[in-house]
């Protein structure tokens, strides 16, 4: 494993750990799968995944 | 498993063994706080490579070519096939929080035997299984939660029972964990400062994070770092100055309303704003602080000072009361079993896994991993002189509130200590007392004081050492309060639903300001009456946190087993009827005893009618200054013990479905449980 990709799989956890998936994976989902789809820029999906993980039902957090 | 793996895994074991046997027979000589990391590790070790496979491979039938959720319908949000070790990561900071610290610092008051013990058997048996199950449980039904699943296996009023009592845990959790940060901060200018310090960091850390740069969760959380170190070293002149320390320094009872605001107006504001940022912070000081800690015993390798058994195995501890069985078993609940996992692995991590072959690494490991954070907190605890642990733990109605009467108490109870020697702790920790701060939290900040302070700075870092623990256990249970209290609220206003189907809407104003009002309502009595207890308030809240959270645990694992017997799969059933039944047995031994036992110290009721019957002969009882305080002394305990009917109520009952839904799937020639059958390929 490359340095570089070392960097970007702990950057990848530190992200998820917090609730924000890999935008990567976004586009190139919505790339492969939706092409003709309208695709959300960075900070839109920011706000979007935090909005998800906090303001859902789904805010529990254990003791 | 070729040779040398056989001979490696025999190796593990007989180092695992061998570590054992170094605690077991060392009597009156301290053991080395390694050996029990060595003997933990071996063990989780073993169980994963050969009983969670077993687990995984036989009992289930983990098939890795069947799709999960996210392979059958992404959508690059909810839905996203993630590495495993990427998940391991989510996984493990959702489901490790203040309860794997806590418990075990309170349970060391009989020792560090029991309680390593019951660590290392219960989440071997009980606690990981738990939550592997009910990962793939949720897996293979589109990640469903697990009021969703026992709807959808065993009906729906069991479903119903089920939320009612996962939100009634909920608000027993929330004002268990303030009822900590009060304990921590009580008369502490430092401390309190440098937690007020985080709240308008995290606003800026949330404009930035909004509007400044925005997702750049990286370079706001360094930011947010460098302020809060900033803070706990400001804090030391904050508490030394005339001026400034009187606005920081608050009795419990002040606290307690500081709080309950808090935590009102806290849920009520934008996630961006507040609840967010705070999140990164306490998310990364808890991962950083439980990876230092582990490096800080193997590096430091301190002995353990505290005795594998203390005299209080008989139940006669200051801590808590009440015997070793079932009290210990409730006392640590999260590092060996929790219950509250199961609304984790039925949450968000069942969306994200990639492949059913994951399910035992991300479940069973990340478990494994909690339970680990456990031991540390033990060990944590048992470093220190256990002379300092019960002067810091028990109430003051024991010991007093000088180090004179505090010294002369814990030694009387066979933990030799001076005053000087609490009066020298407390300064090196920069504090004006430590005497009865109970809750656990101050222990365990002492005791990575003491092992960070060896790492790093000496005697003279200690007192930044005290506070950067107790910052970053406050951290956390206040993101815990704030996001607890918005997921009660949303349970709340879903169980209001089933009755009044508006109140459901998520985004309406009117019931979520009602959901917010009631569910704060809730905690914030049950933490007031923590507050003003004379016995501390961990004594009657604990072990209601761990009845319930055990509860839980029984209750999802009851579902396993009733889908085990619907999968046909009833010949290895035992893998959670064994574990449940052990929970079952604990939590309801344990709850009849607080609710009958005849010993005012182990009972509600008993509590209840001492002070009644002295309220019928015009006494007051100490801690109450009037009759009408005695009188809400006995309402407190009513309300206590019918809590704990409640929480037998929910267990009993859904055993009962479960036994039933059980036969029937027995008598059904064919698997009947409600899965997404394999070949639903791309269904989309």
């Amino acid at each position: 494993m490359t340095l570089a990709r070392l960097w970007r799989g702990i950057a990848d956890t530190a992200r998820l750990m917090v609730g924000v998936p890999s935008y990567r994976a976004y586009r190139a989902h919505m790339a492969a799968a939706h092409p003709d789809q309208p695709v959300m820029d960075e900070t839109a999906f920011f706000r979007n995944r935090q909005e998800a993980r906090y303001g859902g039902r789904n805010g529990g957090r254990c003791c | 498993m070729t040779i040398a793996g056989r001979i490696g895994w025999i190796a593990l074991a007989l180092v695992g063994a061998a570590a054992l046997a170094v605690i077991a027979t060392a009597r009156g000589e301290a053991v080395n706080a390694v050996w029990v990391v060595v003997a933990a590790v071996s063990v989780y070790l073993i169980a994963y490579r050969f009983y969670a496979l077993y687990l995984a491979k036989v009992v289930v039938g983990i098939d890795p070519a069947r799709p999960t959720p996210a392979v059958r319908h992404p959508d690059g949000l909810d839905f996203v096939p993630t590495d495993r070790r990427v998940l391991f990561g989510h996984h493990f900071a959702a489901i490790a929080g203040a309860g794997p610290l806590v418990g075990p610092v309170l349970a060391a008051q009989i020792g560090y035997l029991p309680g390593m013990l019951w660590l290392l058997a219960g989440v071997v048996l009980a606690g990981a299984v738990q939550d592997f199950m009910v990962l793939f449980l949720s897996m293979r039904r589109d990640g469903r939660s697990l009021g969703e699943l026992i709807r959808m296996e065993m009906g729906p009023v069991p479903g119903t029972i089920a939320l009612v009592g996962a939100f009634t845990i909920m608000v027993i959790i929330l004002a268990v964990l303030a009822l900590i940060v009060v304990r921590a901060l009580a008369g502490s200018p430092w401390g309190m400062f440098t937690v007020v310090a985080t709240i308008p960091l995290a606003l800026m850390m949330g404009v930035y994070s909004r509007w400044i740069r925005p997702g750049r969760i990286g370079e706001v959380s360094l930011l947010g770092l460098v302020g809060l170190i900033l803070a706990i070293l400001y804090g030391q002149d904050v508490a030394a100055s005339a001026s400034w320390a009187p606005w920081f320094t608050y009795t419990p009872v002040q606290l307690c309303w500081i709080l309950i605001g808090y935590g009102a107006v806290a849920s009520l504001l934008p996630v961006w704003l507040l609840l967010a940022p705070r999140d990164y912070l306490s998310t990364f000081l808890k991962i950083g602080a439980i990876a230092a800690l582990a490096i800080g015993i193997l590096v430091v390798a301190p002995p353990l000072r505290m005795p594998a058994l203390t005299r209080f195995v008989d139940g006669t501890g200051p801590v808590w009361s009440g015997s070793l069985f079932p009290f210990l078993f409730i006392t640590i609940a999260c590092g060996a079993v929790s219950g509250f996992h199961a609304l984790i692995a039925s949450g968000t991590t069942p969306k994200l896994i990639a492949s059913e072959g994951d399910a035992r690494f991300i479940g069973y490991g990340a478990m494994l991993m909690e339970s680990f954070v456990a031991i540390m907190a033990l060990v944590a605890a048992s470093v220190i002189d256990p002379g300092v642990y019960f002067t810091m733990n028990s109430p003051a109605a024991v010991v007093g509130t000088d180090a004179a009467s505090a010294a002369s108490a814990v030694t009387a109870m066979g933990f030799p200590i001076t005053a000087d020697t609490i009066a020298a702790t407390a300064k090196d920790v920069g504090e004006a007392t430590i005497i009865s701060r109970a809750g656990g939290a101050p222990t365990l900040a002492v005791g990575m004081a003491q092992i960070f302070s060896q790492l790093v700075g000496g005697r003279a870092m200690m007192a930044f050492w005290y506070h950067f623990a107790i910052l970053f256990e406050a951290l956390f249970i206040l993101t815990a309060v704030d996001a607890g209290t918005r997921a009660g609220r949303f349970m709340l206003q879903d169980l209001i639903g089933l009755a009044v189907p508006s109140f459901r809407n998520a985004t309406s104003f009117v019931p979520g300001l009602i959901g917010t009002g009631l569910c704060v309502a809730a905690w914030g009595f049950f933490l007031y009456q923590g507050v003003t207890d004379p016995l501390g308030g961990v004594n009657t809240l604990w072990p209601l946190f761990g009845i319930s959270n055990q509860m839980l645990a029984a209750v999802a694992l009851v579902l396993a087993t009733v889908v085990l017997f619907r999968m046909k799969r009833e010949r290895y059933a035992w893998v959670t009827i064994l574990p449940a039944s052990w929970l079952v047995l604990c939590t309801v031994t344990a709850s009849l005893m607080k609710l009958f036992s005849s010993n005012p110290a182990v009972g509600f009721l008993a509590h209840a009618a001492r002070f009644s019957d002295a309220i019928a002969r015009g006494q007051t009882l100490a801690p109450a200054k009037s009759l009408a305080e005695m009188g809400r002394v006995v309402m407190n305990d009513r309300i206590d013990a019918a809590l704990c009917a409640l929480f037998l109520a929910v267990v009993v009952s859904i055993i009962g479905y479960g036994i039933r839904t059980c036969v029937i799937a027995r008598r059904l020639d064919h698997p009947s449980a409600s899965e997404i059958p394999a070949l639903a390929v791309a269904a989309e």
